[in-house]
């Protein structure tokens, strides 16, 4: 019998592998925005806890800016009084994310068509920073807590049936239910999009812009359109991403955070494919926790995670910056 | 007629390079530095040094230093804020190391400090470019943060984790820490900023300039035509390195006093130095020191007006900050992508012209 | 292949032994070979011309004359000697200059700056003596600054000196190219494609700005050219490539009447 520390090895291990689907769903978000238009999405992350605030705005029936609103009027009011079903409120979430993206396609892509990358990147840097002022004006900014009705925590079944594995010490994986959701769902989310970017017309348009704008537009395809259709998707993901991590941990500024881990599971993944997102998503996830458990907490007092992914990312861009998965840049004069 | 630039021809190329080829311009440019230096400390109090001058002093040779490097190098850098933390904690060793040794130099040697470890993390930048060089200086950010965290050594062990600046005097008058007298200060900060813009400049506009400019530009013509990229972006690491440490070891021992590395250095204020730099002016002096003042200025304002005069809470104020910070980078970005210092620069042109169109 | 001895040519320049001497030189990118056993030389103050269709490898031929690709085999004698694989700054330093088929200046500069750019292989001043900007500083400087004029003098572009090279018309432009290759004055001028894009009074300005330069400053010029006629005019020698083979190699009559070089590119005129 494998001692209880192997098998909590690969707990770690396995919780590594939720954690990493998690970053990949927020990465997939940059993927589809990076590969339709060459915009590196720092706001994706911001998004994703805009949807996650819009969503449990709706539920409890709160009154958008009544925070600022009692400030100008002198009022007090801050719910309509109504509590909206789980499914509704993700429907409306969803309505809001739509006009976002319309948004931002008109007031800022629009104008920065032919800029370089890297101003687009600050770009989406200033619409985070935007887009959090505007959200917790809008929401308010205390932690909320998100309930769509996913159940959470430990699963008892997994748990109680794994515990003959490890000898005594061993009490059966602990893997929360929740995690187990977010998994699948993202499956289902990364087999739909892929199949939407292969087979179906839009898909085939999207595919052509990320090759080649001009190309693209002399065959008539409209790149505001796509660029619209693009945002709207980033936004469902953002949204799905959004509920997942704000489920497990509240709805809370951190969120907006996780956009900076996306950053080396792109890298790793490259930036241009949505598989590379995943794949690289599950390396970040298993490694951190896999690098904390082994080396960070016995022997370097613990909370690498802070940093390893992005150190992780550092090499491989030393050795191969195009990531596992994305194109190979040649450059020529 | 008070201002004239007509008529100024230049009988020498020298001349014709000067800093300020406008006469009037020079002169202004005098005033105010006399201004700063002889009547400013007289009027000076605690709140105007602590809220608006010293921040704009110190984050002015912060975004001088990112500009350098961003700007005029076009190696995009998200770390600043981890470098400044080099520069603290490198003041803090040596002041606490050697205290014998006069704060000027320990501030001095941390910029030296900064720069070797500016140079080691831009090492990856002869291999990546552009925003994949972004990531790896976020490595640098994040990493250098949970250092300065967890290995006991840089805060001399003590339980909290804070590092605070001892006493220290320059001419009889305490300068560093939380008793510092404002006026000393104040000129401390001031003298280091006016040396190194004018340093900066001395760089930019000779060959070193030329240099950094032409990799930003394109990096594969400039290496044609002689230029040497390892060198030249590594020197743009380290001489940007120099600048962000000297802010940050002013920022810890002539401002603060006593610094969290988690607060003070945080992602957050990368962020707000590239915003400084964006909005100022990229690949420009003056736009860095414009850039620091109104994001310096902007949330004291906003502070002011909502709060003090319409009684608002202060966390809409702080919501307000952001949406208005998110929104003028979208709409610098969009409109005037070389920031305050081209629209002053266009502006200047058009009012040459005024009230012809054209 | 190697010539030493130097001629004179009827308009009374004097053609030197070779300077860049390219032998048995093959390029491949992945399974792609661009240059395929080539060789040739270029002689001291000739224009050397290299024509063919697109796609020939004539842009890497120059590429690697620049040292910016490395040739798998082959080697490369400049001035006489086997010239070490080096990287492309260091080979700057030899004296060696080009332009780019699609413009290569540095858009955030002025004309000035770009053509001061040029000027750095002859640059000596170290990082220290600019902080403080020296007397030392200064006058090299102003100095670089006069020569940098000349150029600009010699090119006819002094009203447009302080316009960002963003805002110029392309020949313009291409103009500027040519005046920050001068700039580091270079033993030898590479030049792709410079007539591109040009009408016909610019064409004839390039073509007056290359002889000039070729005639005044006796620089060596190897030059990429589509313009049949430019390239009848201008060069002393010709080399012919064709899917990354030479064809044809001598002098412009002498390729004309190439009958290999006629089925690959140049045709024949049907009365």
């Amino acid at each position: 019998m494998e001692s209880a520390a192997f098998f909590y090895g690969m707990e770690v291990f396995l919780n590594g592998l939720m954690t990493g689907v998690m970053y990949s769903l927020v990465a997939l978000g940059f993927v589809l925005i990076f590969k339709a238009s060459g915009i590196f999405n720092y706001a994706q992350g911001v998004m994703a806890l805009f949807a996650a605030l819009t969503l449990v705005g709706f539920q409890n029936g709160q009154i958008p800016f009544s925070h600022l609103i009692n400030a100008i009027f002198g009022t007090d009011i801050h719910h309509f009084g109504w509590h909206m079903p789980a499914f509704l409120a993700i429907l409306f979430a969803l309505l809001v994310m739509i006009i976002f993206a319309i948004l931002v396609e008109k007031l800022v892509l629009q104008h920065l068509v032919n800029q370089e990358p890297i101003i687009l990147f600050m770009a989406t840097i200033g619409l985070a920073y935007f887009m959090e002022g505007f959200g917790d004006l809008m929401w308010g900014s205390n932690v909320k807590k998100l309930d769509i009705g996913i159940p959470q925590g430990g699963n008892l079944w997994i748990e109680e049936s794994t515990a003959f594995l490890g000898g005594e010490d061993f009490y059966g994986f602990y893997l929360d239910t929740l995690d187990i959701y977010a998994t699948v769902i993202a499956i289902i989310l990364v087999a739909g999009l892929v199949m939407f970017s292969q087979y179906t017309k839009t898909g085939r348009a999207l595919r052509a812009v990320a090759d080649d704008h001009q190309a693209a537009l002399s065959v008539g395809i409209s790149l505001r359109k796509i660029w619209v259709i693009v945002w709207c998707i980033a936004g469902f993901v953002a949204l799905v991403a959004g509920i997942m991590w704000g489920s497990k941990s509240g709805v809370q500024f951190s969120l907006s955070l996780i956009a900076l881990k996306a950053l080396p599971v792109l890298i790793l993944g490259g930036f241009t494919s949505i598989p590379g997102a995943i794949i690289g998503g599950l390396i970040i996830g298993v490694g951190e926790k896999m690098f904390e458990f082994l080396i960070g907490a016995p022997l370097l007092g613990g909370a690498t995670e802070n940093w390893f992914a992005y150190m992780l990312a550092l090499v491989f861009l030393v050795f191969r910056p195009q990531g596992l998965f994305g194109e190979k840049i040649i450059e020529r004069v | 007629m008070l201002y004239r630039e007509v008529g100024e021809f230049k009988p020498s190329y020298k001349k014709d390079q000067q800093t300020f080829p406008i006469r009037l311009d020079r002169y202004a440019f005098y005033a105010v530095l006399a201004f700063a230096f002889f009547v400013v400390p007289f009027l000076i109090n605690d709140y105007w040094a602590n809220a608006i001058l010293l921040p704009f002093l110190i984050f002015g040779i912060a975004a001088i230093g990112l500009n350098i490097l961003t700007g005029y190098c076009g190696q995009v850098s998200l770390g600043s804020g981890g470098f400044m933390a080099v520069g603290a904690y490198a003041c803090y060793k040596l002041m606490t190391g050697f205290p014998d040794l006069n704060i000027i130099f320990c501030i001095m040697l941390s910029g030296g400090v900064t720069a070797l470890v500016g140079v080691m993390f831009g090492l990856p930048s002869l291999r990546i470019k552009g925003f994949y060089l972004a990531v790896a200086t976020l490595a640098a950010q994040f990493f250098l943060i949970w250092v300065f965290n967890k290995v006991a050594w840089f805060y001399n062990y003590s339980a909290s984790g804070q590092i605070t600046a001892p006493e220290r005097t320059l001419f009889g008058m305490t300068v560093s820490g939380a008793s510092a007298t404002p006026e000393v200060a104040y000129v401390v900060c001031l003298s280091f900023l006016v040396v190194m813009a004018l340093v900066a400049r001395n760089l930019t506009r000779g060959s070193v300039g030329r240099k950094w400019m032409a990799i930003r530009d394109m990096d594969i013509a400039a290496e044609i035509i002689g230029v040497n990229p390892l060198m030249a972006k590594l020197t743009a690491f380290g001489v940007s390195s120099f600048y962000v440490g000297i802010a940050g070891a002013l920022l810890f021992s002539v401002y603060l006093g006593a610094v969290e590395v988690g607060e003070v250095f945080g992602i957050q204020k990368s962020f707000l130095i590239l915003f400084m730099i964006i909005i100022g002016g990229l690949g420009s002096i003056f736009g860095s020191l414009a850039g620091a003042a109104f994001l310096v200025l902007m949330p004291v304002v906003l502070k002011n007006v909502m709060v003090g005069q319409l009684g608002w809470a202060v966390d809409i104020a702080a919501h307000f900050e952001f949406l208005v910070v998110g929104a003028l980078i979208i709409f610098f970005l969009i409109v005037e992508p070389h920031g305050f210092a081209m629209l002053w620069r266009i502006i200047k042109e058009k009012l040459r012209l005024w009230p012809f169109p054209h | 292949m190697t010539a030493t001895e130097s001629y004179q040519t009827p308009d009374g320049r004097t053609i030197g032994p070779s300077v860049m001497e390219m032998r048995n030189i093959t390029l491949r990118f992945g399974g792609v070979t661009a240059i395929h056993d080539i060789s040739f030389d270029i002689r001291e103050g000739e224009i050397r011309a290299i024509i063919g269709p697109n796609g020939a490898g004539k842009s890497s031929m120059l590429n690697v004359i620049n040292g910016f690709y490395h040739p798998q085999e082959g080697e490369i004698l400049y001035k006489g000697e086997v010239r070490k694989p080096m990287k492309p700054h260091e080979i700057a330093y030899q004296g060696i200059a080009r332009t780019f088929q699609n413009i290569a200046l540095f858009k955030g500069m002025t004309t000035l700056d770009n053509i001061m750019t040029g000027r750095l292989t002859h640059m000596k001043t170290g990082m220290l003596e600019q902080i403080i900007w020296s007397g030392k500083a200064e006058r090299e400087e102003v100095e670089n600054r006069a020569f940098v004029e000349r150029i600009i003098d010699f090119l006819e572009i002094q009203t447009i000196r302080k316009t960002p090279v963003g805002r110029l018309p392309y020949g313009l432009q291409k103009r500027v190219e040519l005046g920050r290759a001068l700039a580091a004055e270079p033993s030898l001028l590479l030049l792709d494609e410079p007539m591109a894009g040009m009408n016909v009074e610019e064409k004839e300005d390039m073509s007056r700005f290359i002889l000039d330069v070729n005639d005044e400053f006796g620089t060596t010029i190897a030059l990429i050219e589509h313009d049949m006629s430019v390239v009848m005019d201008l060069a002393d020698r010709v080399v012919v490539m064709d899917y990354g083979k030479k064809i044809g190699d001598g002098t412009p009559a002498e390729v004309r009447n190439n009958q290999a070089v006629i089925d690959a590119y140049l045709g024949v005129s049907h009365d």
